[in-house]
């Protein structure tokens, strides 16, 4: 079994030295993460203001359907993507499947439920006292609403973390549908982390495995530290 | 909110970033789906290298199993299948999905098993008769229950042998070869694995051959013959057929042939070219029971 040392030691001379191979699956990685999160974390602000300061028929069922969609397994979603883009399937003729466009659509279907969840229970959870006294002082529907966002945003900074977390860190889905490809050259255009994850362990090369989960761990460690730093600065 | 404006500039530029070094390919492409036992030695990314050079396509792996390889060909998702199955093969051709099967290499499965080797299989040299002993002293036996190729041999390996399998002491890892190495050797069980995947793992595992296949002169039963079929493109028009067919013929010429019967992992060959003979075998281009 390979020791631990070993791994940070590779992990280590892999960033170093700005490994190629490493470089560009740490680039899809992030591209494909990054992509989903900048086309969900909107969709999801919008449902969960609506979600919990609206109010009409159906809210109650609505907020359930998107507490289920946080538990769904992400290789159920990529296989739904995967029937839905297959060549046979409704969407076939768009050409799709196996790219990172199709991992960026699986992506957003796993985590708009969980940004959307985190962030309903933000809005929700700020005192009503704080909207009524913006009512009180003469604000305007939309400004009331602002005014609880507002006071939701560390909140919502958790849901876009949260969201970024499970993104980058699925395997299931994004295997599935990009089909884990990468080119003679070296360079990846679908191997993510976590897929070139799973490769290397299947081939038993534990201790590249091992660094490449280093490497994810640090991505997700900086940009915590980042969101963090934010809050406490009160720059957000 | 001005930081918050500057948090979403920065990742606008970070997309561009990303999005530079990933410049248009050219006009085709090539899809291949294949087994993992194939893709994980690395031989792939030697022929491909060579192949994309020569013919300025860039070529595109999905490792599955051999069950979901095909699949993925019947649904009109790849170009090209090479796969190690051949009844699985034979429907597929069959079913009008595939067309043109060449027969391209082989190498062969090994019954690997714990160094004590509980139900005194070591040097039989029939994987019968192993198996049988195996079933009688109630001994474990890990088997991927994946579908894969593997699998499917490891199944008709037991029909040949006329036992079921049963519980207690025959188990399902649902894993690919790898994972599925690794669990065996942690539980001390038996297993049929392909002599590829077994090599590159075999210094982290407590797992020896015990029952050797025809590249080291045993058991011809565990021969493990690779075929690669292009799909039928009057049934996906829009699949790239010619480029199938120019790495079908890239695979089976001599150098290919040469290519992969040179291949080698950690000093052993692993695969034996097939594809060049002088006397015509039309049997690699039907179906095992075809008759006209």
């Amino acid at each position: 079994m390979p020791s631990l040392l070993s791994a940070v030691s590779q992990a280590f001379s892999m960033i170093v030295s700005l490994d190629s191979y490493l470089l560009s699956v740490v680039g899809v990685s992030l591209k494909v993460s990054g992509m989903a999160l900048l086309i969900s974390v909107p969709v999801s602000a919008l449902v969960a203001s609506l979600l919990g300061l609206g109010r009409f028929p159906g809210r109650n069922l609505l907020r359930t359907l998107v507490n289920t969609g946080m538990g769904v397994p992400s290789v159920i979603v990529g296989l739904v993507v995967l029937l839905l883009l297959s060549r046979s399937g409704p969407f076939g003729g768009l050409g799709l499947l196996w790219t990172p466009t199709a991992m960026v659509i699986s992506q957003c279907v796993l985590i708009t439920p969980l940004i959307t969840g985190v962030m309903l229970s933000a809005v929700v959870g700020v005192d009503r006292a704080i909207s009524e006294a913006a009512h009180a002082l003469g604000a305007s529907r939309l400004q009331r609403v602002l005014t609880v966002i507002r006071e939701a945003r560390f909140g919502f900074l958790t849901a876009v973390l949260a969201g970024f977390g499970r993104a980058i860190s699925e395997v299931g889905s994004v295997l599935l549908v990009g089909g884990n490809i990468v080119f003679p050259n070296g360079v990846s255009y679908t191997r993510t982390l976590t897929t070139a994850i799973v490769v290397e362990t299947r081939k038993g090369q534990f201790e590249t495995a091992l660094a490449l989960g280093i490497v994810l761990i640090v991505i997700v460690l900086s940009l915590n530290l980042v969101a963090s730093r934010l809050q406490r600065r009160g720059t957000l | 909110m001005r930081p918050m404006k500057r948090v979403v500039v920065l990742a606008v530029c970070l997309w561009g970033l990303f999005s530079l070094g990933q410049v248009a390919w050219g006009v085709g492409e090539l899809v291949i789906s294949t087994t993992t036992s194939v893709y994980d030695t690395g031989l792939l990314d030697l022929l491909n290298a060579v192949f994309g050079e020569r013919f300025g396509v860039p070529v595109k792996v999905i490792a599955v199993g051999t069950g979901a390889a095909l699949r993925l060909a019947r649904e009109g998702n790849v170009d090209l299948v090479l796969v190690h199955a051949r009844e699985a093969e034979d429907e597929f051709l069959r079913g009008g999905w595939g067309i043109n099967r060449r027969d391209v290499m082989y190498n062969d499965f090994v019954l690997v098993g714990p160094p004590d080797d509980p139900a005194g299989i070591g040097g039989l040299e029939s994987v019968v008769e192993a198996l049988r002993r195996i079933a009688e002293r109630g001994a474990r036996f890990l088997s991927r229950g994946d579908d894969s190729g593997t699998h499917k041999r490891e199944i008709s390996l037991w029909e040949v042998a006329g036992v079921t399998p049963s519980a207690p002491w025959y188990m399902e890892s649902g894993k690919g070869q790898g994972d599925n190495l690794v669990q065996a050797s942690l539980m001390g069980a038996y297993t049929l694995t392909d002599r590829g995947t077994f090599i590159s793992l075999r210094e982290r595992l407590e797992l020896l051959v015990l029952v050797e296949g025809p590249l080291n002169g045993g058991d011809p039963l565990l021969m493990n013959p690779y075929g690669v079929i292009a799909v039928n493109p009057a049934v996906y028009p829009d699949r790239n057929y010619v480029m199938a067919m120019a790495y079908i013929g890239f695979l089976t010429s001599p150098e290919g042939q040469r290519i992969i019967g040179e291949f080698r992992v950690h000093g052993e060959r692993l695969f034996v070219p097939m594809a060049l003979s002088r006397e015509p075998r039309f049997e690699q281009y039907v179906p095992q029971d075809w008759r006209r």
